[in-house]
């Protein structure tokens, strides 16, 4: 049997991240894969231990610019479950909206490029130009469109202003007619149904096996949320639905973020809504010795972060689980035995992240750049002086 | 809370000879102290009897000892279980979960080359973040560890 091996990466010509895939086929068949990552690997647990406990709040923002409220939510009830304490009421309230925002822009930003990488991209523009508006309302309530340095542990640092209020919540449902038609648009396509109905599937059974987690999992009919499972923030106190389908192929894959945008939006706006006057900080001073853990669902599956204190400072360790890190093992149970044009889209339908795979984050050595921007100048002068030499133009 | 008792009893039975301290921490929270032989029967009777979620392993160094904790939640009772175990530091070995269950591949993976920790049994031990140019026997993640050579780092790849 003649197989040949299909190289893609190290820096994927789609999804633009550096994992490198070592696809085998036979014929037109998929019959292997291999995934190297850690082109990007910088340390992050490391640096963490080296910061405060407030410093690395900002630290680990920084792992992922599309979790970035994410992975401090889970750092932060970790070292909440340390002491422990429970945050102020407000304070819940706040971070809820904020990870409900953080969810819905991701999930539409997936799904954009999921039309990208289907050559369909009138889908992806659409769904960018959509993003806007939500980037907006974080900007309104955060200051900022992503790395929004809302939380700390003990609360979070900013309040939301009565005012801005209306305006959010008109900017939020100005969002909904759009999604309406995008939904029955992408929802009702044959081509999309052609293309994504019944490939890439991940039986429950291997979800399980695999510890897959968030939508790939729900998708698969593995009913488990942690907003639901172990509530926290004000996830316990609105009313709203998890979304679980029961194929596992890709195409269910988008309708559970798609779903998952509409509970997203409900529950921003009843936080919006029923916000608890208080404080918002308790202005936590010392950290005790002891171990805790947090999690949150991020949009990709649930963050898992592990901090032990000794009394310092400093975590004396700091361990951080992305959902792509469990998610991207299941791989080798959906790529398997599909054809290669349908591996692209496999391959990004779990809605990996790389960078929070390898928890990377911006680390010269010991404070010296390794480039500057003047060196990268000088380097793009030099190479192109050489181009221009060898094509004769000087 | 019936349930969580009813479980958290079973367990302490169940595995009597190899838990060696048990520690209730809250509600939500439990630490389980086990010796480190027993780790596959009593992480395996917890993910496929009492059909666990794996949620993540997490390495540490100690100073004294290194250490392995297995987190696993129960959401049914939103019980989070961690099994603990303690490894000596000249010869860390301990047996492999990857193939009870295919979501301890990665992660043993990983700490097999940040915390120099052995797991015998696992089928594919190679290297998952660091670059195949790192020493072998430097594991970054340990306390004594020292950058092992800061020109190499910057000289590669520029």
């Amino acid at each position: 049997m003649a197989r040949s091996v299909i190289p893609i990466g190290p820096w994927h010509p789609l999804q633009e991240e550096p994992e490198f895939f070592t696809l085998t086929v036979d014929g037109e068949t998929v019959v292997d894969i291999d995934v190297s990552i850690g082109y990007n690997h910088r340390g992050i647990e490391k640096l963490s231990e080296r910061k405060t406990f407030d410093q690395s709040t900002f630290v680990i923002e920084r792992i992922c610019g599309i979790c970035s409220t994410s992975h401090p939510f889970a750092y932060t009830r970790a070292v909440e479950d340390i002491i422990p304490v429970e945050v102020p009421e407000r304070a819940k309230y706040i971070r809820t909206i904020v990870a409900e925002g953080e969810r819905v822009h991701s999930h539409l930003l997936w799904f954009g490029l999921a039309g990208h990488f289907l050559g369909y991209n009138t889908v992806y523009h659409w769904v960018w130009k959509l993003r806007e508006e939500i980037l907006d309302v974080l900007e309104i309530l955060t200051g900022n469109r992503n790395n929004y340095a809302m939380f700390k542990p003990g609360g979070v640092r900013r309040d939301i202003n009565a005012d801005d209020i209306p305006l959010v919540v008109k900017k939020i449902d100005s969002i909904v007619p759009t999604l309406d038609r995008l939904k029955k648009a992408v929802l009702d396509d044959p081509v999309l149904h052609a293309r994504l109905k019944g490939i890439g599937i991940l039986t429950k059974e291997e979800a399980i096996d695999y510890c897959a987690l968030g939508p790939t999992s729900r998708a698969s009919g593995v009913a488990k949320d942690v907003r639901k499972d172990a509530p926290y923030g004000a996830y316990d106190r609105v009313d709203w639905d998890m979304i679980v389908t029961e194929n596992g192929d890709v195409f269910d894959k988008v309708v559970v973020r798609i779903l998952e945008v509409y509970e997203s939006i409900k529950i921003m706006k009843t936080c919006l809504s029923k916000l608890p006057a208080g404080e918002i900080d308790l202005n936590i001073k010392d950290i005790p010795p002891g171990e805790g853990i947090g999690a949150h669902e991020a949009p990709r599956g649930e963050t898992f972060h592990y901090v032990r204190s000794d009394g310092t400072n400093r975590p004396a360790r700091h361990k951080v689980r992305a959902p792509t890190f469990m998610n991207l093992p299941s791989y080798r149970a959906t790529v398997i035995g599909e054809t290669i044009s349908d591996a692209t889209i496999i391959l990004a339908a779990i809605d990996p992240c790389y960078c929070c795979t390898e928890r990377m984050a911006v680390r010269d050595d010991r404070g010296r750049k390794i480039l500057g921007g003047p060196d990268l100048v000088r380097l793009s002068q030099e190479k192109t002086k050489k181009l221009a030499n060898k094509m004769g133009l000087q | 809370m019936a349930r969580r008792e009813e479980i958290l009893k079973d367990i302490q039975t169940r595995f009597r000879e190899d838990i060696v301290d048990f520690f209730d921490k809250s509600s939500k929270r439990v630490y389980i102290e086990i010796k480190p032989e027993s780790i596959v029967r009593v992480a395996g009777y917890i993910f496929k009897e009492l059909e666990a979620r794996f949620n993540i392993a997490s390495g540490v160094d100690a100073r004294t000892h290194l250490e392995i904790l297995y987190h696993f939640s129960l959401e049914d009772i939103n019980l989070l279980i961690s099994l603990r175990v303690k490894l000596d530091r000249e010869n860390p070995e301990i047996d492999s979960l990857a193939p009870v269950f295919k979501g301890a591949n990665w992660i043993e993976r990983e700490i097999h080359e940040l915390l120099g920790i052995n797991f015998r049994g696992h089928p594919d031990l190679r290297r998952l973040l660091l670059a195949k140019e790192w020493p072998a026997g430097v594991y970054p993640l340990r306390a004594d560890y020292r950058e092992w050579d800061r020109n190499a780092i910057r000289d590669r790849g520029v």
